[in-house]
């Protein structure tokens, strides 16, 4: 039911591992908890079981699924039916460059370890299932401003809370 | 007090941070459930304490159990309090936990309002970003309506970063609380020329995306976004736009004729596979909306289908299938353009990639004719015998019968060879799809008539050889197509040359090991062909035998647990004893037996139940009986084999209609059937259609080879009528080609013979092998036309389907806080410095439809703008006029104005006329129009942009194009930041041959009083082949004051006002010999001097304009026959005059 709501043009992100393990989920409609698990039950299987050296797209109800494997991790994004696919394909390849300028040569521990931080790269890219910022400075350089407000807090925390 | 905290954060340090959390997770692989139980126990520990810090862990720490699938709604209340800190670092965390928790139903949203609120004013753009980030995940109607003007608000912000995330934002807000848009939207569109490139592709995007829901509404803004494309170089923004432009095209074709050049141009020019892309979409897109309305598109279509041929040829997967998709999209419209290119996509049928496959499957579908029909099928069953994994053939063989069957069985021109592909498909093992021959056989034999009796010689083989079918475990679907065999060898058992063959086949004891109703069949149709055993020899050995057969073989069945079996085979095993009897009496008995079968099968539509219609008088709801106390529960229906075929008939109701009206309502079905092509009368002939058809003698005689078990043997293969048909169509064409050439010769004798065009074949041309007859399905007298309306109620851009033109009325404004301040919200029209509309009332129906109208007339314009070359020469002179203008508007130039040039000699109504021309360029000069934004911001109020369209009409490629213009005291050209008062501009554009666009040019003004001339001079460089030359054109930039004037709306009880306040000069002119009727006059007065009409009445009607500088004017104008009198009212006297001289010249020229 909630799939016919057109909301808006990416609906959602997923990345998971090659054992099917949820790394990072990202909803831009709202939806219930039984709803998103069937989904992501629905794409980890889809898409693990494509033979390798296909192409990288999957229609599935009535959205349009791309997905891209990068070392263990599988990018899989849905997109509305009227969608550019090599658009979508580019997205997920921006989160990616994104995520490897943050962490540095980044793999699947970074996000498993620093899920939050992936979160939030993804928040300054992407907003409400459109893209935000196409510029990857612009976006690596609010990241960092977020990044140096947050240590601020900290230092400031630790000192009262130690010695206040 | 101290050793508390200290204690506390201490705690803290032993308590496990996300880290830990994860780390422990891995170390706890095979008890992982019972791990994250206790943490989930420590967590909620954590959140009891009234440190933020562990409480922000303790969230942090759930949002990942959210996402490894654990409910963590019941921390739904401490994700408000982290959201609420005033730290960044905690507010981000709860932040990030409700925008991953939250859903529409999470109850302690309508708790955040305020905290989000605060936060959107928050002086740190971080802490705003961060709440606007969140809300977009959970915004609810609620919270959409409460925090619309906060975020519209933000759309107006300091920092682009966070204007960014407002325009992109209000479109969740928009879906949720459609009252929004209108009041928001004028602010949208100015986002579209946003200084950040960042905002202004939000802005694209919104726009787009409601534009796309609802296109009509956004078609005003078709000039603007075209404007974008042309100029933009990001390519996310191009494609957005340019799908946007896909959407809108279908409402206005005009667009797309405007669109096909920029378009092609693109797909010549870009090299970003995702723009290439969505430019040849939308390219289909467009030329599939214009149909054949423009001339040469299929230049257009040639290039797409060339661009996709590309991608199809790349080794890249994904280009490959996006190359497959977006060819079937031109398949629909242009079969012939992709047929050229049956190779490629046959060979796609090799890939490796399953769904390039199906791709390529789907856009063979509808690339077959009656000409590649039976060579595309062939290569198709050539994959058959070839694929691997029973899913990709079974898509295979529905792909071979939808192709086949489509459109009524269109493209089959030899049906004998559809028959056997049907019977080789029989081969397959494990298919699932046996009911679907089966079904296809059925139709074929009953709809075909012609075909009966290939159809039956075949269908007995298949009966003789069921063992072949049935012997495999594996093949249990495929035994469904025996029900076909045995129904088709019974009923049109007329055509068996050996009926008692193939009833000695129907009684095997094998056939008790199929299934229920495939024995019912059997055992139903052994009785027909025993009836016709009986007809063709009452008495002969062969009726004996049959007889005896019948008696020995039908107990088996009666003792079959399927009941439907055991009741028919009872049945018929008594009517065949009785016949015996009968016999034994020497009772001629076989027209009896034979008149139990007898009678002709229709094939009934689909829907033909459906579509009953319900006679007066008839409540089908209604009770017949008193309703009974409990519902029951309704009997499951068996599966029916063919559907298709038979309709369920429902119980015979009592109906009120009269014999009288039914015999006339037969009267009138016999009517109309009798002129229907398709329909047979059950005729005694159909026997002989058969006899003349050619075809039986091709049914060839094979040995029974055992050792293939899988061939069915005996069968012809399919492959043999390919080449036959080819030798049939290469003989027709022989014939027809003798019989041309007879009837030239015969024509040449009487006179001049008309050359005859020899071209390839046509589909025409290919006649069918034989004289078929496909039965059209039933239908009831009087069925009704389905009106299927596919609409989805519940799509929520439903309510987004404003008009955005309409002015806005006050009840419409956005809820806003009391103490906030009101006037972010006024709309346009509301501004504050226009008196207009500080008037109290709501007057909603007295809104002027001007402002729409206008609009309308823009996009007319805007679309129309191709010169009609006639006008352009008539116009050519005046540019060459040496007038001599003094240029300095300085100057008190009272005298009045020469005639003015070109505007009013254009055909009525055209925004552009001819600024200059010379044999390599023509420069065509768009009423000047007023760069100022929608409020009437009076700072900007000095500024005129000039749009110019280059055209290029030489052969030669125009570039290095520099524009230039001497300023004036009054007048200047603006120029870049840094370069001198006298350089030119580069036009930011080359022009290639038989090219034009459009650019725009900005000048300063400093009074707009008075009327004014710049001079002008173009540079550019003609490049040949083999040279390239500088060239120069004049030109003079005439700025009336007409075009300092905006069409703005005004109500007439403001218009009264204004008139009343007596700060207005008055002014007059009388136009004599005017013969237009009055609403054309008016119309002229708002189209070249942007007025608009207040208020008409009869023969008199005031109107009102503003100029970008505040000037308000206002007119009466009132007609008596052919006498115009306009009495004007204006706060600067001179301004006025001039307009009034220039009405005057206008209407002069008329």
């Amino acid at each position: 039911m909630l799939l016919t709501f057109t909301d808006c043009k990416i609906r959602f992100l997923l990345l998971f591992s090659r054992q099917g393990k949820l790394r990072l989920q990202k909803w831009f409609t709202p939806m219930t908890e039984r709803e998103k698990k069937k989904i992501t039950r629905d794409m980890t299987t889809m898409v693990l079981s494509r033979q390798p050296r296909s192409c990288n797209f999957l229609h599935w109800k009535d959205l349009k699924i791309i997905y891209k494997r990068y070392a263990s991790l599988y990018f899989c994004l849905a997109i509305e039916n009227g969608e550019n696919e090599l658009i979508a394909l580019e997205v997920i390849h921006r989160y990616v460059e994104l995520l490897d300028k943050y962490f540095g040569n980044v793999c699947e521990l970074d996000i498993i370890f620093n899920f939050e931080k992936a979160y939030f790269i993804l928040d300054e890219f992407l907003m409400g299932g459109e893209i935000q910022e196409t510029s990857k400075q612009m976006v690596n350089r609010s990241i960092e401003a977020s990044d140096m407000l947050q240590e601020g807090d900290n230092s400031e925390w630790f000192e009262l809370e130690l010695f206040g | 007090m101290a050793l508390k905290i200290v204690k506390g954060s201490i705690d803290r340090m032993f308590d496990k941070n996300l880290q830990d959390l994860v780390r422990g997770i891995r170390n706890h692989k095979e008890e992982e459930a019972k791990y994250i139980s206790t943490c989930i126990d420590e967590i909620k520990q954590e959140l009891k304490q009234d440190n933020i810090a562990v409480k922000a862990n303790a969230v942090c720490k759930l949002t990942y159990l959210q996402m490894l699938g654990y409910d963590v709604s019941w921390a739904a209340f401490n994700i408000v309090e982290v959201m609420s800190s005033s730290k960044f670092t905690y507010k981000r965390i709860g932040y990030l936990a409700a925008s991953q928790c939250f859903h529409e139903s999470t109850d302690v949203i309508m708790l955040t309002t305020n905290q989000i609120r605060k936060d959107l004013s928050s002086p740190n753009q971080y802490d705003t970003g961060v709440a606007l980030t969140g809300l977009s995940c959970f915004v609810t109607p609620d919270l959409a309506r409460d925090l619309a003007n906060d975020i519209m608000t933000l759309m107006s912000h300091t920092k682009p970063y966070i204007r960014k995330k407002a325009v992109l934002i209000m479109y969740k807000v928009f879906l949720k609380y459609p009252e929004s848009l209108r009041p928001a939207f004028p602010r949208l569109k100015e986002k579209l020329e946003d200084p950040d490139p960042g905002v202004q592709s939000a802005a694209v995007n919104v726009i787009c995306e409601l534009a796309r829901r609802n296109p009509k509404n956004y078609l005003s803004l078709a000039p603007l976004f075209f404007k974008l494309m042309t100029s933009s170089t990001n390519n996310w923004v191009l494609i957005k736009i340019i799908k946007l432009f896909g959407a809108l095209t279908p409402l206005e074709p005009r667009l797309g004729k405007k669109l096909i050049e920029p378009l092609t141009n693109l797909i010549h020019s870009t090299s970003a596979m995702s723009l290439l892309y969505e430019c040849v979409n939308t390219v289909i897109a467009v030329l599939i909306s214009l149909s054949s309305g423009m001339p040469n598109h299929s230049a257009s279509i040639q290039l797409c289908v060339q661009k996709l041929r590309i991608l199809i040829e790349d080794s890249d997967q994904n280009l490959k299938y996006l190359g497959l998709l977006a060819m079937s999209k031109i398949l629909k419209t242009h079969p012939k353009s992709v047929q050229s290119h049956k190779d490629l996509i046959l060979q796609c049928l090799d890939d490796k990639d399953e769904s390039i496959r199906l791709r390529a499957l789907d856009l063979l579908y509808g690339m077959v004719s009656k000409k590649n029909l039976m060579e595309i099928v062939k290569k198709l069953m050539l994959h058959v015998d070839k694929a691997e994994g029973t899913t990709y053939r079974d898509e295979l063989l529905t792909k071979i019968i939808d192709i086949c069957s489509q459109s009524n069985y269109q493209y089959i021109t030899n049906f004998e060879w559809y028959i056997s592909i049907l019977v080789e498909l029989t081969r397959l093992e494990g298919t699932r799809h046996g009911h679907l021959i089966a079904s296809q056989m059925l139709d074929v034999a009953i709809r075909v008539k012609a075909i009966r009796g290939f159809a039956v010689a075949q269908m007995a083989t298949l009966l003789d050889n069921a063992h072949l079918l049935t012997g495999n475990v594996q093949r249990k679907g495929i035994c469904e197509v025996l029900y076909a065999a045995a129904w088709i060898c019974g009923e049109f058992s007329e055509h068996l040359e050996n009926p008692m063959q193939t009833l000695e086949a129907m009684l095997r004891p094998k056939v008790a090991t199929l299934p229920g109703h495939i024995q019912a069949v059997y055992v139903q149709n052994a009785a027909k062909l025993f009836a016709t055993v009986l007809k063709s020899g009452e008495g002969s050995a062969d009726s004996t035998a049959a007889q005896e057969m019948m008696i020995e073989r039908l107990p088996l069945f009666v003792q079959s647990a399927n009941l439907e079996v055991q009741e028919r085979a009872s049945c018929i095993l008594q009517l065949v004893k009785y016949i015996q009897k009968l016999q034994q009496k020497d009772v001629e008995i076989a027209e009896e037996v034979i008149a139990l079968f007898a009678g002709e099968l229709n094939p009934v539509a689909p829907k033909a139940q459906k579509k009953v219609p319900v006679p007066e008088g008839l409540d089908l709801d209604a009770w017949i009986n008193e309703p009974p106390s409990e519902s029951e529960s309704e009997d499951e229906q068996p599966r029916a084999i063919f559907s298709k075929e038979e309709p369920k008939y429902s119980r015979p109701r009592h109906t009120e209609v009269d014999e009288k009206e039914l015999a006339k309502r037969r009267e009138v079905r016999k009517q109309e059937q009798a002129s229907n092509p398709f329909y047979i009368k059950s005729s005694p002939s159909s026997q002989k259609v058969y006899q003349e058809g050619p075809g039986v003698e091709h049914i060839p005689v094979v040995q029974i080879d055992l050792t293939v078990p899988l061939k069915v043997p005996g069968l012809p293969m399919s492959d043999q009528y390919v080449k036959l048909e080819e030798e049939r169509r290469q003989k027709d064409r022989a014939d027809k080609k003798k019989k041309e050439k007879k009837k030239r010769k015969e024509k040449r004798g009487g006179g001049r013979g008309k050359k005859h065009d020899s071209g390839p074949e046509s589909e025409e041309d290919i006649t069918p092998a034989h004289m078929v007859d496909i039965v059209t399905e039933e239908m009831p007298e009087n069925a009704l036309p389905s009106d299927d309306d596919d609409k989805d109620p519940n799509d929520p851009h439903k309510a987004l389907d404003i008009d955005l033109d309409k002015p806005l009325a006050d009840n419409e404004k956005l809820p806003v806080r009391s103490h906030r301040a009101a006037e972010v919200l006024k709309s346009p029209t509301e501004d504050e410095d226009e008196p207009v509309v500080q008037s109290e009332e709501t007057s909603v129906v007295a809104a002027p439809p001007t402002s729409t109208t206008s609009e309308v007339s823009d996009l007319d314009f805007w679309l129309s703008n191709a010169p009609v070359p006639s006008n352009a020469q008539e116009a050519a002179p005046v540019a060459a006029d040496p007038v001599p203008e003094a240029a300095s508007g300085a100057a008190p130039d009272s005298e009045p104005e020469e005639p003015k040039d070109t505007e009013a000699e254009e055909t009525p109504m055209s925004n552009y006329c001819l600024l200059a021309e010379n044999s390599y360029i023509k420069m065509m000069l768009e009423d000047a129009d007023q760069v100022n934004d929608i409020q009437g911001n009076l700072q900007d109020g000095s500024q005129v942009v000039v749009s110019v369209i280059f055209e290029n009409k030489c052969e030669s490629f125009l570039k290095s194009m520099e524009f230039n213009v001497l300023d004036s005291l009054n007048s200047k050209l603006q120029r870049p930041e840094g370069s001198g008062a006298h350089d030119a501009l580069s036009v930011p554009f080359q022009l290639p041959p038989g090219v034009s666009n459009e650019a725009r040019f900005v000048f300063t003004m400093q009074s707009i009083v008075m009327p004014q001339k710049l001079k002008g001079t173009l540079t550019f460089i003609v490049k040949n082949e083999d040279s390239s030359t500088h060239e120069k054109l004049e030109f003079k930039l005439h700025f009336t004051c007409s075009s300092y004037l905006i069409t703005t709306p005004c109500y007439s009880d403001a218009f009264a006002k204004l008139l009343e306040s007596g700060d207005l000069k008055c002014s007059s002119v009388k136009l004599e010999g005017i013969s237009m009727p009055f609403h054309h006059l008016l119309a002229k007065i708002c189209f070249h001097h942007h007025f608009s009409v207040v208020e008409r009445i009869d023969s008199c009607a005031s109107m009102y304009s503003r100029s970008i500088q505040g000037h308000h004017v206002c007119l009466l104008v009132k007609t008596s026959e052919q006498t115009v009198s306009i009495d004007a009212k204006c706060d600067e006297p001179t301004l006025l005059g001039n307009v009034l001289d220039e009405i005057k010249q206008t209407f002069s020229q008329c």
